[in-house]
């Protein structure tokens, strides 16, 4: 049973799932851009300019949502202790990172022809710039501390104390008033963007999704190597 | 299930949590007024002192046929359903600038009924819809 958790055998695994992460993310991402760029209609109002929508909008999601994970594994390194879980979180930051600062330039680039600036202090455009910063943060902690166990606790730390932006991005648009619009799609209400629309949205979430996973994978398994080379047998 | 220790650890940090979540909270609530990218012609009514010297950025929907075009100059109204400000503008409009349709509007106040802007920006809602089912939902 405990083979199962051994790091060669991981690595192993997480080698073969990488190609098959790889292989889908590029079908995906495919149908995904025809869909984004050519299929779906233009909006009445912004005309094409809705497609840089379909980039921004699953950036944002993307972004939020590994940040939340980074801050509950966090939680848990406290809680329980587990080594593995600091390899987890490190391991997704930079694919969050990433998506942080796409959704920060696509919505620049969207806001100039629609709002007619390229910037606005508004509460939400801020905390998602505030969410680019505890990314940076979080990030390089791992490097700026040479002991290990202190990096790990300083890092957990920031991730923690970042989770409290997330709610703050998700309800800045419904707590004050911002340029930013609210949200066109949740759970419990019909969607504001039309079904046409949404195809693509879903599409393109799913294939950055795909593309967060393997960069998660090939980073994982560089974690591993660094431990291999440490000499190690175990996390 | 789980130890003695983990437990305790658990709801330590959870209180540390609650007790952050809690401070921002109640910081980012008396801080409103500059949380607030714009206000509402409403709330210039209700200010209990003008500044003059301040810039505003006023918002709300650009009342209809409340739009006049000179050659170098626009006048509109905002409104927010409840009260309305009038601005002036001479500049470059933003694309998506019309009648019934979200404005913010950012300068000096002259009265509080009349707002003298240096910029304008369109505030877009979050309905995303093709041309065609606009048409049908007009009829």
């Amino acid at each position: 049973m405990f083979d199962y958790f051994n790091p060669y055998r991981i690595f192993k695994i997480n080698s073969t799932l990488q190609k098959i992460v790889f292989f889908c993310f590029i079908i995906v991402l495919s149908i995904g851009l025809v869909e984004a760029l050519f299929l779906s209609p233009e909006d009445y109002l912004q005309k094409d300019s809705v497609r840089i929508m379909y980039v921004h909008v699953p950036a944002a999601w993307i972004s939020l949502g590994i940040f939340s994970t980074i801050a509950l594994l966090s939680f848990s390194v406290f809680v329980f202790k587990n080594k593995n879980l600091i390899l987890i979180s490190k391991s997704l930051a930079p694919s969050g990172i990433l998506f942080t600062l796409i959704a920060l330039v696509t919505g620049s680039i969207w806001g100039k022809p629609t709002w007619g600036t390229w910037w606005a202090w508004d509460a939400r455009i801020t905390s998602m710039l505030i969410l680019f910063f505890f990314y940076t943060l979080y990030l390089l902690s791992f490097r700026i501390f040479e002991d290990q166990d202190r990096s790990n606790k300083i890092s957990s730390i920031i991730a923690i104390f970042g989770a409290i932006n997330i709610p703050i991005i998700k309800f800045s648009v419904d707590w004050w008033n911002t340029l930013h619009q609210p949200a066109s799609i949740s759970l419990t209400e019909k969607s504001a963007i039309h079904s046409s629309m949404l195809v693509p949205l879903v599409i393109m979430t799913a294939a950055f999704a795909l593309f967060s996973v393997l960069i998660f994978l090939m980073k994982y398994n560089t974690e591993l190597i660094k431990i291999k080379n440490k000499g190690l047998k175990r996390l | 299930m789980y130890g003695k220790k983990v437990k305790l650890r658990f709801l330590f940090l959870s209180l540390i949590l609650a007790v952050l979540i809690l401070t921002i909270f109640l910081v980012l609530k008396s801080l409103e007024d500059n949380v607030v990218y714009f206000i509402s012609p409403t709330d210039i009514k209700e200010l209990g002192e003008i500044d003059y010297d301040k810039k505003y950025r006023v918002g709300g929907m650009v009342k209809k046929n409340s739009v006049s075009m000179s050659s170098n100059q626009i006048n509109f109204i905002i409104t927010d359903l409840k009260s309305e400000i009038s601005v002036k503008f001479s500049g470059v409009i933003p694309n998506l600038f019309s009648e019934e349709k979200g404005v913010v509007a950012e300068g000096f106040l002259k009265d509080r009924n009349f707002l003298n802007a240096s910029k304008i920006l369109a505030k877009h809602d979050e309905n995303y819809m093709p041309p065609e089912v606009k048409e049908a939902l007009k009829d």
